[in-house]
C-alpha cells in the first residue's frame, strides 16, 4: 500500500484518538480566548473548556450551521486578521446569501496534505496527468485539487470547467491519466466524446475518475467504471471544511476522514443527539487545526453513516459511506421523507431509461404529486404503444417500491432533460408551502 | 413464397406529447426532400408514436437519429382494400381466421384503390394467407 503519510495513515486508533483529543483540548480554550462569538455561545450552553475531559465531551459542544457564516458574513467569525490570511473561496450561495472561507498558509498546508493522502491512496502519484475539470475560481474545487495534485508530483492539466471538446482533445494529447470533475460532467464528457468519435476507453490513457461536488449513487459509479473503462473515486468536502478534501482509497469503501485533521459525528438532524457507529444521520464535523475559521460541530446537512472500522486498506481513520441525501434536500411527499439519490439509485437499476432525470413536485388539490422525467433509452423504444407503456409501469413499479410514496413517470426524449456542468439541479418544487 | 418483396419498412418515432414535436419531425423530413406516403399517430399519457411509410425511409431515419429523435424501423405489410362497404371486412376477416393477431394498423383511400397499412404479429403468415385469399398486397417498391 502507497502512503503519502504512513505514520499518521496508520497510526493505531487509540494513539489517533489521543491525539484528537489533544486538539480539540487546546481548540476549545483558543477559542474560548479569542473568539467572542464562539465564546458566548459556550456561556449560552453553559459549556466551559474545563469540561471538556474526554473526547466524548465533544457531545457539550454546541453546534455550529451554515447559518452562522451567512450570519457572519463576510469574516466577523474568523480567528485570524486580514494579514494572516492568503486566500480566500466564496460559496455559490445557491441556498442563500454567500459564505465567505478564508485560509492561512497552515490551512492550506493542511488542506493540500489531505488530498496529498487520498490521492496517493487511490494509486496516484508523480508520472500522472491530472485533468482538473473542476472550476477554477470563488470555488474551492478547482484550486483545491490543483495544489493537492502538484503536492504529489502528478502533472496538472488545469482545464476547468467548460468547453467539453477541447477538454477532450487535450485529454488525448497530453495524456491524462485522472480526471477530478463532478459526475454529471463526467458523463457529459463521455457524451460529447461519442459525438466526436472518441472512444475513453480506447483513445485515451484515463484510468480514473475523482468524483464529487454533487450526489451520486453507486449504479453511476457502475455505470461510468464500464462505459468509460475507467475507476471512478468518490470525493468529499465542503468550503466550511476547506474544500473537497477526503477521497476513498483504492478500495472504494468509504471516504477516510482523517483523524488529525476532523473528528467525526454522527447525529440525528431531529433531536441533535449522537447516534452509534453504523446508525444513518446528519454529518457532524469538528476541525481540529483550522487556523482562520475553526468549525466546531458543523452541522453539514449530510446523511449518512460513519464505519469505525480499519479499513481493508489499512488505515486507520474512519471512513464515512457515500452521501446518502441532503438534509434540506430531502423533500417530504405526503408525508415520507424522499432523497432526489433514492430516486437515481433506483432508476440505475433500470436499464430501459437513461441516467439523468428531473423531480418535479405539485399539489394537485391537497395532495402532493410527485412527477419523474427520464429519458427512454434508444435500445428500449418499441413502436408499439403497450411496449413502452410496460417500460413506464416498470418505472413506477420500482420508484414506489423503493420510496413508498407514488410516483407519475413522464418518458421523455433521449438528450431531452437538462445537462448540468455543474451541480445538479434535479428537483422542482412548485408547491407553495 | 417470396414474401420478402411485400415487406414494407415503416419508421417508427417516439414523440413527447406537446406542441410543436410533429411540426419538427415533419420540418426535418421536408428538408431532406422525403415524402410521407402514410402516416399515423398512437398517443399515450405524455408520450406518442409517431408511424410513417416513407419514400426514404434510411435517409429519414438517419435525419432523425442525428436531431436526438428516438427512431426505429418496423415491418409491416400493405393490403389493397376494395373502397366499398365492406371492403375492410374482406381483409380483417382474412386474418381474423387464420388466428393472426393486428398489433395496429392505419388507412389510407388512394386514387384507385383504400389501402390498409398492418402491422401484425406473424408477417410472413399474414402474407401467404392474404395472396392465397385473392386478395392483393403492395409491393415494397410501391413505396421505396
Amino acid at each position: 500500500m502507497m502512503c503519502w503519510d504512513p505514520r499518521i495513515e496508520e497510526m493505531p486508533k487509540e494513539e489517533l484518538q489521543r491525539m484528537q483529543y489533544k486538539l480539540l483540548k487546546s481548540l476549545v480554550y483558543r477559542l474560548y480566548s479569542f473568539s467572542p462569538f464562539y465564546h458566548d455561545r459556550m456561556k449560552e450552553e453553559k459549556v466551559h473548556p474545563d469540561d471538556i475531559r474526554s473526547l466524548s465531551d465533544v457531545k457539550k459542544l454546541p453546534f455550529m450551521f451554515k447559518r452562522d457564516l451567512r450570519d457572519n458574513y463576510p469574516d466577523k467569525i474568523f480567528t485570524a486578521s486580514q494579514d494572516e490570511l492568503v486566500r480566500y473561496h466564496v460559496s455559490s450561495g445557491t441556498t442563500g446569501k454567500p459564505t465567505v472561507v478564508g485560509y492561512t498558509q497552515n490551512d492550506l498546508n493542511l488542506w493540500t496534505s489531505s488530498l496529498a493522502r487520498g490521492l496517493t491512496s487511490i494509486g496516484l502519484g508523480r508520472g500522472d496527468v491530472i485533468q482538473v475539470s473542476y472550476g477554477y475560481g470563488l470555488f474551492t474545487g478547482g484550486l483545491g485539487m490543483h495544489y493537492g495534485a502538484e503536492r504529489i508530483g502528478a502533472t496538472v492539466l488545469p482545464t476547468s470547467v467548460g468547453n467539453t471538446e477541447r477538454q477532450i482533445e487535450l485529454m488525448q494529447d497530453l495524456g491524462a491519466t485522472a480526471i477530478a470533475c463532478t459526475p454529471s460532467y463526467l458523463l457529459h464528457i463521455g457524451e460529447v466524446a461519442e459525438k466526436m468519435g472518441v472512444d475513453i476507453k480506447k483513445d485515451t490513457k484515463l484510468r480514473a475518475g475523482i468524483l464529487g461536488a454533487e450526489p451520486w449513487t453507486s449504479g453511476m459509479r457502475t455505470r461510468i467504471e464500464s462505459w468509460l473503462g475507467i475507476k471512478a473515486y468518490d470525493i468529499y468536502g465542503t468550503s466550511e471544511l476547506s474544500g473537497p478534501m477526503y477521497t476513498e482509497c483504492a478500495e472504494q469503501k468509504g471516504f477516510h476522514i482523517w483523524s488529525d485533521i476532523a473528528l467525526v459525528e454522527i447525529i440525528d438532524p431531529k433531536t441533535g443527539e449522537s447516534l452509534e457507529p453504523g446508525e444513518k444521520g446528519e454529518l457532524t464535523i469538528t476541525m481540529l487545526q483550522k487556523e482562520a475559521l475553526p468549525m466546531i460541530r458543523f452541522r453539514i446537512g449530510d446523511i449518512t453513516t460513519v464505519e469505525e472500522g480499519i479499513c481493508p486498506c489499512g488505515r486507520t481513520h474512519p471512513r464515512i459511506q457515500r452521501i446518502q441525501g441532503r438534509v434540506d434536500d430531502m423533500l417530504i411527499i405526503r408525508g415520507i421523507n424522499v432523497f432526489p439519490s433514492q430516486v437515481e439509485f433506483a432508476l440505475m437499476a433500470i436499464p430501459e431509461v437513461g441516467q439523468h432525470f428531473q423531480i418535479i413536485v405539485e399539489r394537485k388539490g391537497a395532495l402532493d404529486d410527485m412527477l419523474v422525467r427520464v429519458e427512454l433509452n434508444k435500445e428500449s423504444f418499441s413502436d408499439k404503444i403497450t411496449d413502452i407503456m410496460k417500460v413506464k409501469e416498470k418505472v413506477e413499479h420500482r420508484l414506489r417500491n423503493s420510496l413508498n410514496v407514488n410516483v407519475n413517470i413522464e418518458l421523455v426524449e433521449p438528450g431531452s432533460l437538462p445537462r448540468f456542468e455543474g451541480k445538479s439541479k434535479k428537483v422542482i418544487d412548485k408547491r407553495s408551502l | 413464397m417470396d414474401t420478402k418483396k411485400f415487406v414494407i419498412k415503416q419508421i417508427s418515432i417516439f414523440s413527447e406529447n406537446r406542441p410543436g414535436r410533429l411540426a419538427s419531425i415533419a420540418h426535418a423530413l421536408g428538408e431532406e426532400k422525403i415524402n410521407i406516403l402514410a402516416f399515423s399517430i398512437a398517443e399515450a399519457s405524455g408520450f406518442g408514436v409517431v408511424r410513417a411509410l416513407v419514400d426514404h425511409p434510411d435517409k429519414a431515419y438517419k435525419k432523425l437519429s442525428t436531431l436526438g429523435f428516438n427512431v426505429a424501423f418496423t415491418d409491416v405489410i400493405a393490403v389493397q382494400m376494395k373502397d366499398i362497404p365492406g371492403g375492410l371486412y374482406e381483409i380483417a376477416k382474412i386474418l381474423g381466421d387464420a388466428q393472426i393477431n393486428i398489433e395496429y394498423s392505419y388507412a389510407y383511400s388512394g386514387k384507385d384503390a383504400a389501402v390498409l397499412i398492418l402491422r401484425v404479429d406473424l408477417v410472413d403468415d399474414a402474407i401467404e394467407k392474404i395472396l392465397t385469399s385473392g386478395a392483393t398486397l403492395l409491393e415494397r417498391t410501391v413505396f421505396h
